[in-house]
């Protein structure tokens, strides 16, 4: 391993999102998350089949697929809060209730209560709690990475209002500065631009990009794929089961194995892109 | 005015207003946040059958509530934490259960029973000093719990699943929000009554939350709420000779029908 030397200056970055780095080693592509013949459902209904997918350090990952397909239900087990049926999985090397703190997640909506009489400062300071933590209370370290991510994302002014007045899109920003407070190492994000306008959603994509490119691993659930397939490494589409490369090539072929995952692919910029289309044949 | 602080039983009755007042406004905020109004309404029917059980017995009535309401919170929060359907039936069924259990005890236990009635309709004018000592240990393991795990709270109250991601402790706060509960549920009895707990432990955190937007403040408002509630009800029925737990609910509830045509007309709250 590199001690890490090239921290990225601010100037650098895309758009007018500010990242301040963290050091980190890129060249080492360690596995993240690994998941070995993995079947999971709920009460007797069979969901996952035969899950095989491992997350390698530096990854963005795009995973796709139909409505019930089992992207959501994937993420529940990753973070733990769904056991699998059979099959194997490992977070960091660790059992997932061990390993998630480690993750960063945005949730696919808001399944609480988006009445709760909270502000934004204190959605986010959320990311800064741990079990670790109890006691302890947060400090103005802790206040000042909560007034960051709350920059990245564009909200820093609406800090002190409270959640149940912001509109859909400005809430999904603020759970993705939540989840960014967390000091994530892996960053796993349910559909995160589901009701973003289209500016602000090329602003998350652009800042999901550099974020990655400080070394944080992301794996993304999205329908949006014209927009996905620029900006991710690899796609994975999961029905049921899941159909993933993790070569940086998407071949049409690709999708023909994954038969149903209705998939209209159009790349561009990405030197390694194959251009796929893929009409669905039903 | 100022003699009626003279009868003991008066001074009594205010300071357990007071007592109740701050485990019920913070406890009160938390369930109705947290949408638990039904299954508190249930641990507090199901504790009138300790009330029947402990009397048939000859043991403290109180004693019963305490355990009953302890049993009846942690049946309640384990049904509730299952996700399947069909929780609410169950603690339905274990909210009449819990209250014919009373009622047939009581039928079963000889001689007067008028005493039996107050643990239901509440009565403050009857509160002694060893209830005041309860109502200050509760009082203050409520107010060390809750400013011990405020954060948590709030964030487990909040959103579940990213708490449990953050490996919070969610399991054991919800254990200890339906613990305090169970408690509070108990000393409540004796200020309103078991039948009319609900009304009180939610009223002022509902009008709360339609004027403040931070969790801390409702809690606050909440208390002086139900301060106001329980000692001008008290006052109310004591000049007019009225039951004094009914009093202190109507007089809840009709604030909080004033809050809400109030809030209606009020531009600048949240959520108008
Ligand atoms: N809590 C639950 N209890 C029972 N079944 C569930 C539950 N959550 C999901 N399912 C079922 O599991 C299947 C996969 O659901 P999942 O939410 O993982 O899909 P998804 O790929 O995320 O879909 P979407 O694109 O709509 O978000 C669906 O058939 C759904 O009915
Ligand atoms: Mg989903």
């Amino acid at each position: 391993m590199h001690s890490a030397n090239n921290h990225i200056t601010a100037g650098k970055q895309t758009g007018d999102i500010k990242f301040m780095p963290q050091t980190f080693q890129k060249s080492s592509n360690s596995t993240l998350i690994e998941i070995e013949n993995l079947h999971a459902g709920y009460n007797g209904e069979a969901v996952l089949q035969d899950i095989n997918f491992t997350i390698q350090e530096g990854d963005f990952i795009g995973l796709i697929g139909p409505n019930g397909g089992g992207k959501t239900t994937l993420l529940k087990i990753i973070l733990g809060l769904l056991t699998p049926k059979k099959g194997r999985i490992s977070v960091m090397g660790k059992l997932p209730q061990d390993g998630r703190q480690h993750i960063g997640y945005v949730p696919q909506f808001a399944d609480f209560d988006s009445d709760f009489p909270i502000s934004v400062r204190d959605v986010v300071r959320m990311g800064r709690l741990s079990g670790k933590r109890l006691f302890k209370r947060l400090n103005t370290e802790d206040d000042a990475i909560v007034e960051e991510r709350l920059d990245w994302v564009d909200m820093r002014d609406h800090m002190d209002r409270s959640l149940k007045e912001l509109s859909g899109g400005q809430r999904q920003r603020v759970y993705i500065a939540r989840a960014l407070a967390t000091d994530p190492k892996i960053l796993m994000l349910d559909e995160p631009t589901n009701s973003v306008d289209y500016e602000s959603r090329t602003k998350i994509y652009d800042l999901l990009h550099t974020i990655n490119e400080q070394g944080i691993t992301i794996l993304m659930v999205s329908h949006d794929l014209n927009v996905i397939s620029s900006y991710v490494k690899t796609i994975g589409c999961l029905n049921r089961q899941m159909h993933y490369h993790s070569e940086k090539e998407i071949t049409a072929e690709m999708f023909n194995a994954a038969y149903d995952c209705p998939v209209e692919l159009i790349a561009h910029g990405l030197p390694h892109r194959v251009l796929a289309e893929h009409k669905e044949a039903r | 005015m100022v003699e009626l602080l003279s009868y003991g039983f008066m001074r009594n009755a205010l300071m357990a207003g007071v007592l109740v007042s701050l485990a019920c406004g913070i406890i009160g905020t938390l369930v109705v946040l947290k949408r638990m109004v039904f299954i508190s309404g249930g641990v507090a029917h199901t504790a009138y059958g300790g009330v029947g059980m402990a009397f048939y017995f000859g043991v403290n009535p109180v004693l019963g509530a305490v355990v009953f309401s302890l049993l009846a919170s942690f049946l309640m929060g384990y049904v509730q934490r299952q996700t399947r359907q069909r929780q609410d039936t169950l603690i339905g069924v274990m909210w009449a259960i819990g209250m014919a259990i009373g009622i047939i005890f009581a039928d079963l236990t000889p001689g007067y029973k008028a005493d039996l009635m107050s643990y239901l309709f509440g009565s403050i004018l009857a509160v002694t000093n060893a209830d005041l000592w309860l109502m200050l240990v509760i009082d203050l393991l409520v107010i060390g719990l809750v400013i011990a795990f405020y954060k948590e709270l709030q964030a487990s109250a909040f959103d579940e699943t990213f708490s449990r991601v953050r490996n919070l402790p969610v399991d054991f706060l919800y254990l200890v929000l339906i613990t305090m509960i169970g408690l509070v549920v108990v000393m409540m009895m004796r200020v309103v009554g078991l039948i009319m707990i609900i009304a009180l432990l939610t009223v002022p955190a509902a009008i709360g939350s339609l004027f403040l937007k931070d969790m801390k403040h409702i809690m606050g408002l909440s208390t002086v709420l139900s301060l106001v509630f329980t000692s001008g009800g008290l006052l109310i029925s004591y000049f007019f000779n009225l039951t004094s737990g009914a009093t202190i609910i109507l007089f809840a509830g009709g604030a909080y029908l004033a809050a809400l045509v109030l809030h209606r007309f009020c531009r600048r709250c949240p959520n108008a």
